[in-house]
């Protein structure tokens, strides 16, 4: 062997500027791959805090809310009428009105059908709820007039909450002389002030035209497209037989009543650019104000116009809030306003938003925290809506899952580990449960809805049906985690026990199990949190119905929170959207306790054997 | 009825117990018992529970059976005739049974009557029964004590037959699953053909309701819901699979304990946050960025695109992807980066060369692990995929998958027997088997794996 | 006794009894793991192209030492290492010194056979590729087939070379781990324990193939068996709970040991 040719020795280069460079080289990848190695986790990170930035930020809208406070004379008439002061009597009387009197009282001008639906409509429908509540506890107030806050509605509460428009005002330079105090009047300014809001809009004009002029454009282009195609198509294609040429007729007619009325489109859109591009070159002449720009409004002698048509020096408008005095206003005294947003963007309108500002400057407005969230359940109207139900049926459900599934999972996994003949059958069983496991959790609603409710004939909706399957879905969960923390449990303990002459199930009884019980309440939480998060199959076993009563019992119609959150999240209210958000917050408070939980029990109870 | 019959056998429990451990401690203090007193006691517990579960469990189904049948009798026959009508009346003889409304009519009133008096007899012969057997149980239990009775190795055995029940209601489970999906697929396939359903190209389920469409009209093809799961699903693992595995690998390789301490709990809660969070966070944060990002790009985005769900759904399954990848590649053995390292390797060298290809049967199965996930998803795709079905692979527009078709169908009113609702069963009979492939062969790959460096 | 001969060598040292250059120099070496202070001020000077076998009882620290000579120890997060050894008077522990161009200086086999889940070739070339020794394909297989046979391999697997690393018996596997090794050409090669897996005809032949890497290579071994040190090395170095307590020409360590517990341990009264 040691004849073998043992070619020239060569050692490692490593000091050659070649192999320095290459080490370079392979630094730099090194790093660079840790890099990714940092991004991926660093991206993960980001992810999970845009995502719950995102929901608080949706979310903590939800926990405040915006009350009325207001003087409310407690009409006998209305409420008592035979004076008896029996609380069943009361709660049976008629609340809306005396409140509904009382913000009218606010604003007497309002005696038109219409301008009163509209005040009326600033208040919840269930907002006298309280007050009734009030009321009925203490009957002596009938008669008298008290302070009570009362629930606005959701547009209003929405506009309180800053999602309504932003408010700039511009002081006066000149003297404005009003027409009347209400009605449709005119101001006169001596000073042009409102020269800079027309141009503002005429410039707006300006730009739009050219908007809808690239538009036309556009179209334009297409409809020349579509031309092209139907020349192409009336220039049959040699060889073609009868049912393609009938085919080709009927496309060429759609595409000719699609270049119809696309060019009748063309031709509107090009109207409309001549019109505002008209509109903007003529200088002289007052523009009308509509409900696609921003809303102007005069603040002056107390009252609120709002500017219809505009001039350098003149504005018509209606009266919103009316006018103490004709008389002259000085410069400074009054004010220009501009609600930024356009009428037809916001849900508040002009007349409605200076109610409501007209109300905060009056004090009236407090923002409260909503515990009504709380202790209510589900609600068409958003500002009555809350989660008492979905929490209560939660709760419920996850009752029913915890006791079907501890039990069951830890038999299983006692049998399992201790008990179970080492042969296929066993391991089929493994298997079985390692597949389970992964097995969608949408089946597990086909299994209930085909099982529970169709042939066991269980009631739809119901809590109980809900707990079983979340019981079998959590079940392979549990099973695993107990039989890893039975095995966990050093076999000496169980061999000391039988060495005093335990039965084997003595043994596991006595001591394995007590020493395995934190790993299996571990494991049981975490399944646990799982089952509460878990939405989909309890959609097809119906636990989606619209659901206002709180479930008392195992079988009455019930929903789950992650499920009104569905629910909720469905709905096109923007309030509904908040809603949705703080619901989650609640959940997700609820899994961050009962992880937090599993982890301190874990820490707790570790044991390095 | 249930209530008093339940409070008679823990009656009768109780009394055997304490009966049956006083008996056995009086023999005890003369000679020496085979089982420890509450063992005897026990035993008497179980005669007497064993039987009184038996006859409660077999006789309350046969007596409703019975008492149906017989108030069923007593109404018309033309209304017994219809199963809608006689439903019907059911409901309304029970409600007026329990005397929470009055009879609507005569017939109504002797039905009943009938149920009302079958009914007292049959809880009667139940209860009755049943507690003759309980204390027929207690006197067996107490004429079995003696001193060299082997009373624990009785319970313990019954205990072990429990145990075992309980261990094998996981393989009910599965066996449950798959015949309520299999019934009914075969019932669908009845209406329509099997191939119609794997390869037709049109997924239009509500058309198909109507009577003269029947299921011939090509609405139940899957394809376009195949496409839709394809590429929402291949979306999600473009996301989860690089993000996860890197992230895994830095966990495993890289992290200081202190930096795994924090990023772990990051990983973890992602992997807690229900799915109907991501959904929302989908369908009314993301959906729309992107919407408005195609916008700006001069792109038209559908509201509800396969890619906002994708995008999601892959952020859902990365803590899936790496908690798994990071179990696999720390079973690779030390000794093999001890190779690498003493040649000279750098990490990463070791890492791209020796631990990934190592691991690399274990990746795959994770891989496979996770696609069966995104695959069976369900509320993020409710939420943000859309319902039509396209067959498209376009991100940006809407798709639809089998499990947003599922809930579609099954929520809300459904008629029975219809082949729309038969079809989401058929549905569901492919996702469950489609996952169930998936995880068993991944299971079995990770299985071999773990052996391999054991 | 020890505490004088701290950091010059001391007389009669091996270098200069057989005029050999010391490779390895190491000088007043302490590991901590954690709390556990594993070695103890060890001072060693290894000659070139000779096989140096450490000998010692379990846990006192053979491996510990060696693994300091090609820094494997920094793989471990907890252990802290003082002191000085050099390669060719470089300072190893230097910072400036590069992990990664040390280790391909210093190669290591290790106790269990630790091939990578690849093919034969794809283990022996690992090293040329990862530290671009190589130029082209041809360079590559030249590499390959001379580690090989270096490591007296070649023969055996020449018609299997696509074949898996791990498809090898535990003797194969041993030497693949050698060719792997000796394919980037190290100055030292460390060998920890490296027949104590195999069966006796394996370890003949791994002891065979020392005895020839000699000839181009510095070897360190630690090895459990006083035969083996006695067949294979040149010199030998006793450790005891840490200390090294004895090293010298191997025949004058077996046959006339200075150290009481030297004589305790090779005769067999405890280790
Ligand atoms: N990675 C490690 N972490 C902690 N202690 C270690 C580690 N490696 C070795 N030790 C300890 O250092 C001492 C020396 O170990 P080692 O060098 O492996 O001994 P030898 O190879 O001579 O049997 C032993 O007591 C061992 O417990
Ligand atoms: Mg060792």
């Amino acid at each position: 062997m040691t004849d073998i040719a043992m070619p020239t020795v060569r050692t490692a280069d490593v000091a050659s500027d070649q192999a320095r460079a290459r080490v370079r080289v392979r630094y730099r990848a090194e790093t660079r791959f840790r890099l990714y190695g940092l991004c991926a986790i660093a991206l993960t990170a980001v992810f999970l805090v845009v995502v719950i930035t995102d929901i608080v930020i949706k979310g903590l809208p939800a926990f405040t809310q915006h009350r009325l406070v207001l003087p409310v004379k407690l009409d006998p008439a209305e409420i008592d009428p035979q004076n008896t002061r029996n609380p069943t009597v009361i709660r049976q009387g008629d609340f809306q009105a005396p409140v509904r009197d009382a913000l009218r009282a606010i604003f007497p001008e309002v005696t038109d059908r219409a301008g009163r639906r509209m005040l009326d409509g600033l208040l919840s429908s269930g907002a006298v709820d309280r007050l009734r509540e009030r009321v009925v506890a203490d009957p002596q107030l009938v008669g008298q007039t008290i302070s009570a806050p009362v629930l606005l509605s959701e547009r209003a509460d929405l506009y309180y909450k800053d999602i309504g428009t932003a408010i700039s005002r511009r002081a006066s330079r000149g003297t404005a002389t009003p027409s009347a105090t209400s009605g449709d009047i005119t101001i006169f300014s001596t000073a042009n002030d409102f020269a800079p809001d027309l141009i503002t809009l005429k410039q707006s004009l300006s730009v739009k035209a050219r908007a809808v002029r690239r538009d036309a454009d556009s179209l334009r282009q297409v409809v020349r497209g579509l031309e092209v195609r139907r020349v192409e198509m009336t220039v049959t294609p040699p060889g073609a037989t009868t049912p393609n040429t009938v085919l080709l007729a009927t496309q060429i007619k759609q595409l000719e009543e699609e270049i119809a009325s696309l060019s009748a489109r063309v031709k509107e859109l090009d109207d409309q650019a001549a019109s505002m591009q008209g509109r903007f070159d003529t200088t002289d002449r007052p523009e009308t104000l509509d409900s696609s720009g921003p809303s102007l409004l005069v603040a002056i002698n107390g009252g609120v116009v709002k500017v219809t048509e505009l001039s350098n020096g003149r504005v018509a408008g209606t009266v919103l809030l009316p006018l103490e005095t004709m008389a002259d206003a000085a410069a400074g005294r009054w004010e220009v306003v501009t609600y930024a947003t356009p009428e037809a963007n916001r849900k508040a309108s002009d007349r409605e938003v200076a109610w409501l500002e007209r109300l905060r400057e009056k004090g009236l407005v407090e923002s409260a925290f909503n515990w009504a969230f709380f202790v209510t359940g589900d609600s068409r109207e958003p500002e009555l809506a809350g989660i008492r139900g979905a929490l209560v049926g939660s709760a419920i459900t996850l009752f029913v899952t915890l006791i079907i599934c501890l039990p069951l999972g830890v038999a299983a996994a006692i049998y399992l580990e201790e008990f179970a003949p080492k042969n296929r059958l066993t391991e089929i069983v493994e298997v079985n449960i390692n597949n389970l496991a992964a097995v969608p959790s949408i089946v597990f609603g086909l299994l209930g809805l085909a099982i529970f409710l169709n042939f066991m004939g269980l009631p739809r909706s119901a809590p109980l049906v809900g707990g079983l399957v979340l019981a079998l879905l959590v079940l392979p969960t549990i099973i695993i985690a107990s039989r890893a923390a039975l095995k966990a449990v050093p076999p000496s303990i169980k061999e000391a026990a039988l060495g005093v002459g335990a039965s084997h199930q003595q043994a596991i009884f006595h001591h394995v199990l007590p020493l395995a019980m934190p790993g299996i309440m571990t494991g049981t939480i975490i399944g646990m949190a799982h089952a509460l998060g878990e939405t989909a199959p309890l959609l097809l076993i119906g636990m989606v119905a619209f659901i206002v009563e709180i479930p008392g019992g195992l079988t009455d119609a019930a929903t789950v929170l992650p499920v009104q959150i569905y629910l909720w999240s469905d709905l096109p209210e923007i309030s509904f959207q908040a809603k949705t958000a703080a619901a989650i917050m609640v959940l997700l408070v609820f899994l961050f306790v009962m992880n937090g939980a599993a982890i301190i029990l874990r820490k707790r109870f570790e044991r390095r054997w | 009825m249930s209530f008093i019959y339940f409070i008679g056998l823990l009656l009768l429990v109780a009394v055997g117990f304490y009966f049956g451990r006083a008996r056995a401690a009086g023999v005890e203090r003369s000679t020496h018992l085979h089982s420890r007193p509450s063992y005897h006691g026990a035993f008497v517990v179980l005669s007497v529970l064993l039987p009184m579960l038996a006859v409660f469990v077999i006789g309350v189904p046969i007596a409703d059976r019975i008492v149906e049948a017989q108030t069923v009798a007593a109404l018309d026959p033309e209304v017994a005739a219809d199963s809608l009508r006689r439903g019907g009346a059911l409901r309304e003889v029970y409600d007026v049974a329990s005397g929470r409304s009055k009879a609507a009519s005569p017939q109504i009133q002797r039905a009943a009557d009938v149920y009302a008096s079958v009914r007292g007899y049959a809880q009667m012969l139940i209860l009755g029964t049943g507690l003759v057997l309980g204390l027929l149980g207690i006197a067996f239990g107490l004429r079995s004590l003696s001193a060299r009775f082997r009373a624990r190795n009785h319970v313990e055995r019954v205990v072990k037959i429990v145990l075992l029940a309980c261990a094998s209601v996981a393989v009910l489970t599965t066996i449950g699953i798959v015949f309520s999906v299999l019934f009914e697929t075969m019932r669908f396939f009845e209406r329509v053909s099997p191939l119609e359903f794997l390869f037709g190209t049109q997924w239009s389920p509500q058309t198909a309701m109507r009577a003269d469409q029947g299921g011939s009209s090509g609405a139940f093809g899957i394809m376009p819901l195949v496409a839709g799961t394809l590429l929402i699903t291949t979306i999600a693992m473009l996301i989860a699979g690089p993000i996860g595995l890197f992230a895994a690998i830095y966990m495993a390789e890289y992290a200081s304990p202190r930096f795994r301490n924090v990023a772990k709990p990051i990983l973890e809660i992602l992997a807690g946050i229900p799915t109907v969070v991501l959904g929302f966070f989908a369908a009314l944060t993301l959906a729309p960025w992107i919407r408005h990002l195609g916008e700006l790009a001069g792109l038209n985005v559908a509201s509800e695109s396969a890619l906002a769900a994708g995008l999601v759904m892959g952020m859902m399954i990365i803590p899936f992807v790496s908690s798994l990848s990071d179990d696999v590649i720390n079973a690779v053995p030390q000794s093999l980066r001890d190779g690498s390292y003493a040649m000279g390797a750098t990490k990463s060298e070791t890492i791209k060369k020796v631990i990934l290809p190592a691991a690399f049967s274990g990746i795959v199965s994770a891989f496979m692990l996770a696609i069966s996930r995104a695959v069976g998803e369900t509320m993020i795709v409710v939420m943000a995929a859309g319902l039509a079905g396209n067959l498209t692979f376009n991100p940006l527009e809407a798709v639809t998958t089998f499990t947003v078709q599922i809930k579609t169908i099954l929520v809300g009113d459904q008629e029975f027997d219809s082949a729309k609702t038969l079809a989401a069963f058929a549905l569901g009979f492919v996702l469950f088997f489609f996952t169930l492939t998936l995880n068993v062969i991944a299971l079995q790959i990770v299985k071999r794996y773990r052996e391999q460096y054991d | 006794m020890h505490a004088m001969v701290h950091l010059e060598r001391p007389a009669g040292s091996p270098a200069n009894a057989s005029n050999m250059a010391t490779k390895v120099f190491a000088r007043g070496v302490n590991v901590y793991y954690g709390e556990k202070h594993a070695l103890k001020d060890v001072n060693l000077d290894v000659p070139e192209r000779a096989v140096t076998a450490l000998i010692g009882p379990s846990g006192c620290g053979k491996s510990t030492f060696l693994r300091c000579i090609n820094r494997m120890n920094d793989t471990i997060p907890i252990a802290r290492i003082t002191g000085k050894i050099e390669i060719d008077s470089q300072d190893i522990y230097d910072p400036t010194l590069d992990v990664v161009q040390l280790r391909a200086r210093v190669g290591m086999v290790f106790q269990k056979p630790n091939p990578f889940p690849k093919s034969i070739y794809e283990n022996v070339a690992y090293g040329p590729r990862i530290h671009g020794f190589a130029k082209s394909k041809q360079d590559l297989d030249e590499i390959v087939m001379t580690s090989l046979k270096k490591a007296s391999l070649f023969e055996e697997v020449k018609d299997r070379l696509q074949d898996s690393g791990t498809s090898l018996s535990g003797g194969q596997q041993q030497r693949l781990c050698i060719a792997r090794a000796i394919a980037v050409s190290p100055e030292v090669i460390l060998m920890d324990e490296p027949c104590s897996a195999l069966d006796p005809i394996a370890t003949a032949k791994i002891e065979e193939l020392i005895d020839e890497l000699r000839a181009n290579f510095t070897i360190i071994i630690v090895t459990h068996s006083m035969q083996q040190a006695a067949r294979v090395s040149q010199r030998t170095a006793f450790f005891h709970l840490g200390v090294l307590v004895e090293e010298g020409a191997t025949e004058t360590m077996f046959t006339t040991p200075r150290d009481r517990r030297t004589q305790d341990y090779i005769t067999g009264r405890f280790g």
